[in-house]
């Protein structure tokens, strides 16, 4: 009798199971259906090609240009940036710091800085913006998002350094390398295809954030021929022009929505093509 | 074998992983309330086999067995209700491996399961079964604590205690003592010794002398087929077959 | 020759390791100077009003140069709580399916799926919202349950809110309930219990500091999420006192706002006090979190 009882719990719970897996499949695969249907119509030659005529806002004709540029100047420019401060910095988590102390508090302060959300990191772009007398530009934009995606990029960067069993740092050491030889001739040979992820980590966060470059990149028309210029980013164009009352207005915000998925896609796909995964967390120390 | 009234009675017991043969063609049958090893080189079947018994390899992906196994007359993989013909066997792993619950819990997890006691025959039953597995004197003050602080012999005779709990007339053990101390090792062997005369014990072992001090009989088993099995005196020290006498004397490991 | 040669590489590692030394100071530079920065902006409007009533005042008159700041930190508080309330448990139950009772062929495509709807930016998540869920709400759920409203509501938002931070618990209880042993569960089936008994007494029970440490961190990225929210919860200044009313979170504040920041004296300090009182809520009760998780750790396990 009990044994029925058992049974039915078993049965019972697996059911509910079942449903919610569905459920959120179905969630996740009604969000991406979403996004394509309103977006294939509004996708054109056109709309790819041409910045937007008339200004973003009140102009019927034009495309979303200005915003693909826009954003692939500021990620790339940004992601190369955070690349190059964060490589050294997650060499000297794990070869060049003797103080197992400072490596784990350096990981700890990066542990919050990962934690901070975007529009911290923008409304302090802004602040040192003012402090500067800098002008709402792309400059201004790949700055701050660069400070947004270090600790990102760091984080993956050093988790992959530390599957690194400590054999083949003997190995390497006790044939006469120098820290910075090790580095780059046997650690990095290694680990290679997880720096390629971090990297493109990084350029996919870099690429849909829309808090951080919302007070420093700004919005424009035009596709930014200087780093002095404000640039306007997908993430933007969405927001911005998804609450015109003009329909040719918000196509281009459904037009921005789709390429901007497609592009993420693209960049899940391909670091996941390469071993690592693009939303690798870790909760532990 | 003859001579006995088997316990447990395989018959053509075939298992595959995905495409590997693992254990070919097993026909063997165990005595009860005796102490049967199962040796050979490792990897060559000897925990697939264990656990065959106790219908524990289908929680893989993957695995396809064909063949029965009798347990007192009744094919097991004819049965379609599984906690009651699990619930017969203990088993013991190569490491131990404490519920993440309180000892006292541990102990009384596997009965609550199947029934309910109340209160007063838990604290009773607690007692009884830690010490049948020799662990009472060592944890009765902290039975409370948490099962993971616990040494490794200790963990083991937790993980016996438990097993013993649920009234299993079967105990399988896998390896037992190849991660514990010298001395918690002797531990258990001291309680095999003790349980056999109402068990039925089948003891997986790499450590031939330990088959020697223990076993009544043996099982020698060589890449997935039982080479030889009979009386521990005969096989370990008079086998008939080439295999057998290489690996007793140690030339094949 | 040799020894030059050995001096050239000695040479190039320390200043290989002189500069990750700097880059790395650099890096924790701007932590610090962020901290300072927002510090040291929130002063003015530090000095015009107690902590306490801006912490729990609700009289929020800029041009007055009165900031109470209660109604966005409940709405925040709200949104998450109902993100939270939502996913975990669907997280809970699916993770576990996937990991215990599905085919490993099926698993095995359906993780990756996942995984890569993780790295979705939240402005998507927010389309979603206005084109999908904001119509659900105000024209199927309000009235069921005898409501009116625009749709731009706590509710929706805690909804978007909640189906972006499921990529994100699932992948960490996936990966935490696989590392579960299979002796346990192989010890624990040996007892006689059933699938289920295993999976819910034992199985879960120790991968429970792993999935209470992700719903922390679902907790707190949930907390900061700025743009998807703003979208669709309505950004209007009151404390919600239904699920249907609309919200104002602290960060749609600072999103919204930080054009007049210049005009209005004090805006701008109020913003910036908010990004201030963000970024401790989100580190400090993090550190609360993990603090209280490694204590209990040691009674679950």
């Amino acid at each position: 009798m009990r044994t029925l009882w058992r049974r039915f719990k078993g049965w019972f719970f697996r059911q509910l199971m079942r449903v919610a897996m569905v459920s959120i499949m179905a969630v996740l695969l009604f969000i991406v259906i979403t996004i394509v249907i309103r977006g294939v119509s509004s996708l054109s030659l056109d709309m790819i090609t041409q910045t937007p005529k008339g200004g973003y806002y009140f102009g019927r004709e034009g495309g979303i240009l200005n915003a693909i540029a826009g954003s692939f100047y500021l990620a790339a420019g940004a992601s190369l940036l955070a690349f190059v401060l964060s490589l050294p910095v997650a060499f000297y988590l794990n070869v060049y710091s003797r103080s197992k102390r400072n490596v784990r508090s350096v990981r700890s302060a990066l542990d919050v800085m990962w934690g901070v959300p975007s529009i911290i990191f923008g409304a302090f772009g802004f602040l040192v913006m003012m402090a500067l007398g800098m002008k709402v530009s792309l400059l201004a934009g790949i700055i701050t998002v660069t400070l947004l995606i270090t600790p990102i990029m760091v984080r993956a960067m050093d988790e992959v350094m530390r599957t690194v069993p400590r054999d083949l740092y003997e190995a390497g050491f006790s044939l006469g390398a120098t820290r910075w030889e090790f580095s780059v001739r046997v650690l990095l040979r290694k680990v290679y295809p997880g720096i390629i992820t971090a990297f493109l980590l990084g350029f996919g966060r870099a690429i849909g954030d829309a808090a951080s470059v919302m007070f420093t990149a700004g919005f424009t028309d035009h596709i930014p021929n200087s780093l002095l210029e404000p640039a306007a980013t997908l993430p933007l164009a969405i927001f911005y022009q998804l609450s015109s009352p003009i329909p040719e207005v918000r196509e281009r915000a459904y037009a921005a929505a789709i390429v901007l998925t497609v592009i993420i896609l693209i960049i899940s796909l391909a670091s996941r093509l390469l071993g690592g995964r693009l939303s690798k967390h870790s909760t532990t120390d | 074998m003859a001579g006995f009234t088997p316990k447990i009675s395989i018959r053509n017991l075939n298992v595959y992983y995905g495409q590997a043969h693992t254990l070919k063609n097993i026909t063997v049958d165990i005595p009860d309330n005796a102490i049967t090893a199962i040796i050979g080189p490792s990897g060559c079947g000897k925990s697939t086999l264990l656990k065959s018994v106790s219908r524990l390899l289908e929680i893989s992906d993957d695995v396809r067995i064909s063949g029965s196994v009798e347990v007192d007359g009744e094919d097991i993989y004819a049965a379609r209700e599984l906690t009651h013909i699990r619930k017969k066997m203990g088993l013991l792993s190569q490491r131990p491996t404490a519920l993440p619950m309180s000892i006292r819990a541990n102990v009384t997890f596997g009965m609550r399961l199947h029934k309910r006691i109340r209160k007063k025959r838990l604290a009773q039953r607690v007692e009884h079964y830690l010490k049948l597995a020799s662990l009472w004197d060592e944890v009765k003050d902290r039975l409370d604590e948490s099962a993971s602080k616990l040494s490794i012999g200790q963990r083991q005779r937790l993980c016996l205690a438990r097993g013993l709990a649920v009234q299993p007339e079967i105990i399988l053990a896998d390896e037992p003592t190849s991660a514990l101390d010298p001395m918690s090792s002797q531990h258990i062997e001291q309680i095999f010794m003790n349980l056999k005369s109402e068990y039925a014990i089948i003891h997986v072992t790499h450590i031939l002398r330990q088959a020697r001090r223990l076993a009544d009989y043996v099982i020698f088993m060589y890449y997935g087929e039982i080479i030889e099995h009979g009386p521990a005196e005969q096989v370990l020290d008079n086998p008939q077959h080439e295999r057998t006498k290489e690996y007793v004397k140690g030339l094949i490991s | 020759m040799r020894n030059r040669w050995l001096v050239l590489r000695v040479a190039v590692d320390h200043l290989a390791a002189g500069v990750s030394r700097l880059f790395t100071l650099s890096v924790l530079l701007v932590l610090v100077l962020i901290i300072l920065g927002l510090l040291y902006k929130s002063i003015p409007i530090l000095t015009s009003q107690s902590i306490l009533d801006l912490l729990f005042s609700s009289v929020w008159k800029p041009m007055k140069g009165q900031f109470g700041f209660f109604p966005f930190i409940v709405s925040t508080i709200y949104v998450t709580v109902i993100a939270i309330t939502i996913s975990v448990p669907f997280c809970i139950l699916a993770s576990l399916y996937l990991t215990e009772y599905a085919p490993r062929r099926w698993t095995k495509r359906i993780v990756p799926f996942i995984d890569l709807l993780a790295g979705l930016p939240s402005v998507i998540y927010g389309i979603w919202g206005v084109i999908a869920i904001v119509p659900f709400v105000r024209d199927i759920l309000a009235p069921a349950f005898g409501y009116e409203t625009s749709g731009y509501c706590i509710l929706t938002g805690g909804i978007v809110l909640a189906v972006m931070v499921i990529p994100v618990l699932m992948n960490i209880m996936i990966e935490v309930l696989r590392t579960v042993p299979i002796e346990l569960k192989e010890a624990t089936l040996s007892l006689g219990a059933t699938k289920w008994e295993t999976t819910s007494r034992v199985v879960l029970r120790k991968a429970l500091p792993g999935v209470l440490a992700a719903v922390v961190l679902a907790f707190f990225r949930a907390f900061g999420e700025t743009i998807a929210v703003l979208m669709v919860v309505g950004n209007t200044v009151m404390i919600p006192k239904s699920l249907f009313d609309p919200g104002y979170p602290l960060p749609a504040l600072i999103a919204n706002n930080y054009g007049e920041m210049m005009s209005i004296p004090k805006y701008d300090s109020a913003l910036l006090f908010s990004a201030l009182l963000l970024f401790v809520m989100i580190v400090g009760f993090n550190w609360l979190a993990r603090f209280v998780l490694k204590r209990t750790e040691r009674y679950i396990v």
